[in-house]
């Protein structure tokens, strides 16, 4: 039952994943359709025909001025976006439905296996882009958030499954609770921040180049925040994921000193967890130094969530440690 | 926070322009290359600024710097952010080595092994301290630094802080126009009815505010969010409390492993640990030598899931505690609930069997018996371990045993098939000659040194290996005496029990085995006094760290001009202290709700309705 609706989440996300995908495509024709000095508002008003911008006629190459002022160029709802969107909830149900049957299945929740935590964790993704679309509009993140998704979940099906089994003994404990589901909590807004922070510097490296008065290649990227607010955002969610990262390390030290008898021993993934949150810190910090703001801090992050999966996947399959429930 | 972001929004810090803007900026003492730190300092500004050493680099351009002046200028680059920056990066790499390589003190067998592997490497490695990554030279040397920087960045700032705390707002700039959330309106009122509103108006919501005058115009300079910085310092602070406290805390406890089989006591004494890594400080004297009985190691296995048939799912060692006043208690001690008790917490950290063993003589005389934990190997519990006998018989006797709690195979190679006891198999592959432990070197209960020793049963001799079940009685070769597997359920009596044939499958099948071999559970005793302050300071980490990271700290100016003829010109503006996305539509909102009471309709139902403001001190701050 969970792997059947686990089945159809996957398959509603690769579709929400073409949708997002026929967006960013419309976006960079739809650059081209609004006309220079034109109101580009039109084509944010157009709701479900994206191409009502075309009625400005002339090709435009973009010139320094439009882009580097940051303002996004008015790109709003176009139909692709709106059905990803949708897509997205409902892929999202199932993923929560497949979630509970495989909690239920197992009377215990359902984050002890890598399996589980795969599902779970990119449950979480999803919920943390959905629910950051509420107060701000990162739909454009939509490929990559459903794409990471799918991938991550690909993995899980085909090499991570496991079937259900009972918890062994060292994993009964109120902190797998608190402390696995803070952690994926935490990874999905570093992937969100991740995802902002590789638009952040594509944007930035367009913005430069755009003052030379250079058109580009990616031009959907003239819908897109400009790199200053992406680079705000990636921070506010990052800080974020930063506190609650904080907290999975305090509380695996908790459990590790019930479970283990000491609060903290190097063990592989206790490293591992230690070099992410000093990577994080490093961006922190990066983005109060002079000369480390924007690009290079946004690197930072980049590395600190690559340091997340290669956490979630290498260290977890090959490296030995106290922390061998991959279940594998 | 997250609801401000509309699209007028401009971020709050949109980079390091900011500094010194409008002269409002004070001297802030963090590292001079921090985003906020002032590159300029202007005369005007607030009275908060001693004369020395704070300025942007003054003694460095000094033509000559001399030694202090050296110091001086290698303190400033260790405390400045770039270096932090730089520090924490490193420490990020400095630590991966440590996952790759195992690391004495997590997994001391896995060093061993490596050795083994890798002869030609692991020595060079071992130079490098690689297998000490944690309390290596590199790795403490690249922390130290770091919390030296540390220091060395929190304490001024924590001057400064009190100081700023207890300082005015800084004057308002000239010019509003160019800040953050800059916004004009018009109104009618008197000058002095609207500076007191504002001041009121800001003062109510939390700002510390201060009012400057000049001709014709009067402005409120407001700040708030002093926790932020506040959080800022307890979060650094509380950092360096945990390192110190681990750092040196550590010393006052100490660690402690012991292996109990069922039935067997520990007394809390130096003597009674099979091993103790006491800290520098601790004082053995100080022991509380209470006692405690193993009664039951009890351990369940899943047999309804067929897919996770015979996976653990629960250890639960129970224990009978008695204090050194003679109040005994019984007391359960599983996986992830310790036992807290004497001062110590005890640990189950893992279980196996402990098969019991007695040798003979050939005339029947008790020469060796005791129940040996035997280590697991699998999860169906295959075990292994070693008997030595080196008195009493007419050769050293060394016996390496394989136990199989559900032996599962019709004949050699043998195996287990589950991990409780449905059909113990005890084999038994002796061997005779020198055991190696007269000469007074160390050897480990868990292995035997077969070198000087000749096999005599099993492997390569002529006689099989011996082979028992609970309860059953064998001859050893050549004449050396008998081993017996001890039924725990029914033990033997003193006399020698009658040697049996070949075990028989037949003869044993039905039999109920689950009580025949004792288990064992292996304890670590730890004691930690400085735990609580580690959690402590980890909280406090944890507080510091939400706060300074969402309190925005921001300044917020109104000024009022008087244009003449009862109409007055505002003006509105705020700058941020750190990341601050709010603040454009915290300025707005100040601005709506300040401009609203002197709308031309506002002046004339209610005048100075505003001035009942409490009569402070502006700059009083509770
Ligand atoms: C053990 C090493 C350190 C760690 C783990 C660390 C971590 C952090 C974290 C997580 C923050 C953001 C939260 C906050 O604002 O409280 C922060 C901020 C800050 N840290 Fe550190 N820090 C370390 C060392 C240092 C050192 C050596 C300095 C001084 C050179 C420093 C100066 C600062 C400053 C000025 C901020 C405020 C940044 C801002 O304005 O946004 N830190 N640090």
């Amino acid at each position: 039952m969970s792997v059947i609706a686990l089945y159809s989440a996957m398959a509603v996300y690769a579709i929400a994943f073409i949708a997002y995908a026929i967006d960013l495509a419309k976006r960079s024709s739809s650059i081209d359709e609004v006309a220079e000095g034109a109101s580009s508002t039109a084509a944010a008003s157009a709701g479900l025909n994206v191409t009502a911008a075309g009625g400005y006629g002339s090709t435009a190459t973009i010139t320094s001025s439009a882009p580097v002022t940051g303002a996004p160029r008015g790109y709003g709802r176009s139909a692709a976006l709106r059905v990803g969107v949708a897509l997205t909830v409902v892929a999202w149900l199932l993923h929560l439905a497949a979630d509970i049957l495989r909690g239920l299945a197992a009377g215990r929740v359902p984050w002890a296996n890598m399996y589980e935590f795969a599902m779970t964790g990119t449950l979480i993704i999803v919920a943390v882009f959905l629910v950051t679309n509420l107060f701000v509009d990162v739909r454009f993140l939509g490929t990559f958030v459903t794409g990471l998704v799918l991938i991550l979940l690909g993995l899980a099906s085909v090499n991570f499954y496991v079937a259900v089994s009972p918890l062994p003994p060292a994993l009964q404990s109120i902190w797998l609770v608190i402390h696995v589901f803070v952690a994926a909590t935490s990874v999905g807004l570093f992937a969100l921040g991740f995802g902002l922070s590789v638009v952040q510097l594509l944007q930035f490296r367009r913005e430069s180049i755009a003052v030379g008065a250079k058109a580009t290649g990616l031009r959907l990227l003239a819908t897109l925040p400009s790199s200053d607010k992406l680079e705000a955002l990636a921070y506010r969610i990052n800080i974020i994921g930063f506190i609650l990262w904080t907290f999975t390390l305090m509380a695996g030290a908790i459990w590790a000193e019930k479970a283990w008898g000491r609060y903290w021993g190097w063990d592989t993934k206790e490293v591992w967890t230690f070099i992410i949150w000093v990577i994080y810190a490093g961006y922190i910090h990066a983005r109060a130094t002079r000369g480390w703001r924007g690009s290079r801090s946004a690197w930072l992050a980049i590395i600190g969530f690559s340091a997340v999966l290669f956490n979630f996947t290498v260290v977890n399959l090959f490296f030995k440690g106290l922390h061998a429930y991959s279940g594998l | 926070m997250t609801s401000s972001s509309d699209d007028t929004e401009r971020p709050a810090n949109d980079g390091p322009h900011e500094d010194g803007r409008g002269g409002a900026e004070e001297r802030l003492r963090r590292p001079d290359d921090h985003i906020d730190a002032a590159a300029s300092v202007d005369p005007s500004s607030g009275d908060t600024g001693s004369g020395g050493g704070s300025g942007s680099g003054g003694e460095i351009t000094q033509p000559k710097l001399g030694f202090v002046g050296w110091l001086r200028w290698f303190w400033r680059q260790l405390t400045s952010m770039r270096t932090a920056l730089f520090l924490l990066l490193l420490l990020a790499v400095a630590a991966v080595p440590g996952s790759l390589v195992p690391q004495r003190s997590s997994d001391p067998n896995g060093v061993t092994q490596y050795f083994r592997d890798n002869p030609d490497l692991a020595p060079f490695l071992d130079k490098l301290q690689a297998f000490d990554v944690y309390t290596s030279a590199w790795f403490s040397s690249i922390y130290i630094l770091l919390f030296i920087s540390l220091i060395g960045c929190v304490i001024p700032r924590t001057k400064h802080h009190f100081d700023a705390l207890r300082a005015k707002p800084p004057r308002t700039p000239v010019r509003l126009g160019r800040l953050a959330g800059y916004t004009e309106r018009d109104g009618v009122g008197s000058l002095d009815d609207a500076a007191e509103a504002a001041r009121a108006q800001l003062r109510s919501a939390g700002y510390r505010v201060a009012v400057f005058e000049k001709p014709g115009e009067k402005s409120v300079s407001a700040e708030r969010g002093y926790l932020r910085e506040t959080g800022n310092l307890v979060f650094h602070s509380a950092l360096v409390g945990i390192l110190v406290t681990v750092g040196f805390g550590g010393g006052f406890g100490f660690a402690g492993q012991r292996v109990l089989v069922e039935g067997q006591t520990f007394v809390n004494t130096l003597g009674a640990f099979d091993s103790f890594n006491p800290g520098r400080f601790f004082d053995p004297d100080t022991l509380d030598p209470y006692s405690l009985t193993l009664t039951d190691m009890a351990v369940t296995y899943e047999q309804q899931n067929q897919k996770a048939f015979g996976q653990p799912i629960d250890y639960t060692a129970t224990v009978q505690v008695t204090e050194q006043d003679g109040a005994s208690s019984e007391q359960t001690i599983k996986v992830n609930e310790p036992l807290n008790t004497g001062g110590t917490n005890i640990y189950l950290l893992g279980n196996g069997y402990a098969p019991q063993i007695t040798v003979r003589d050939p005339d029947g005389t008790v020469v060796f018996t005791d129940a040996i934990p035997f280590l697991p190997q699998d999860a169906q519990l295959t075990s292994i371990g070693v008997v030595k006998i080196p008195d009493g018989l007419a050769e050293q006797l060394g016996m390496i045993g394989l136990f199989y709690p559900t032996q599962g195979a019709q004949q050699p190679p043998y195996f287990s098939s589950y991990p409780d006891l449905e059909y113990p198999v005890l084999t038994l592959q002796v061997f005779e000659g020198d055991l190696g432990i007269d000469a007074g070197t160390p050897t480990s209960v868990f292995t035997l040194d077969t070198d000087s020793m000749t096999e005599i049963a099993g492997g390569k001799a002529d006689a099989k290996a011996l082979e028992l079940m609970p309860g059953q009685t064998q001859e050893l070769p050549n004449g050396l005496g008998t081993v017996t597997f001890e039924d725990a359920a029914n033990p033997s009596g003193d006399a020698a029990p009658p040697v049996t044939e070949e075990s028989d499958a037949a003869g044993t099948a039905g039999t109920d085995y689950s009580k025949s071999v004792l288990r064992f559970a292996s304890l670590d005793i730890h004691h930690d006094p400085t735990q609580g302050w580690v959690l402590v300071f980890a909280l406090l980490v944890l507080a510091g760290l939400v706060t300074s990271l969402f309190i925005p700290r921001r300044r917020v100016w109104v000024k009022v001009h008087d244009v003449g003829g009862g109409a007055l010109r505002m003006e509105y503006a705020g700058l941020a202290r750190g990341d601050d996305p709010g603040l454009d539509a915290a300025v707005a909102a100040v601005a709506d709700r300040h401009s609203a009471g002197f709308t031309p309709d506002a002046a004339a139902v209610a005048e100075g309705d505003e001035a009942v403001a409490p009569p402070e001190s502006p700059d009083a701050r509770a």
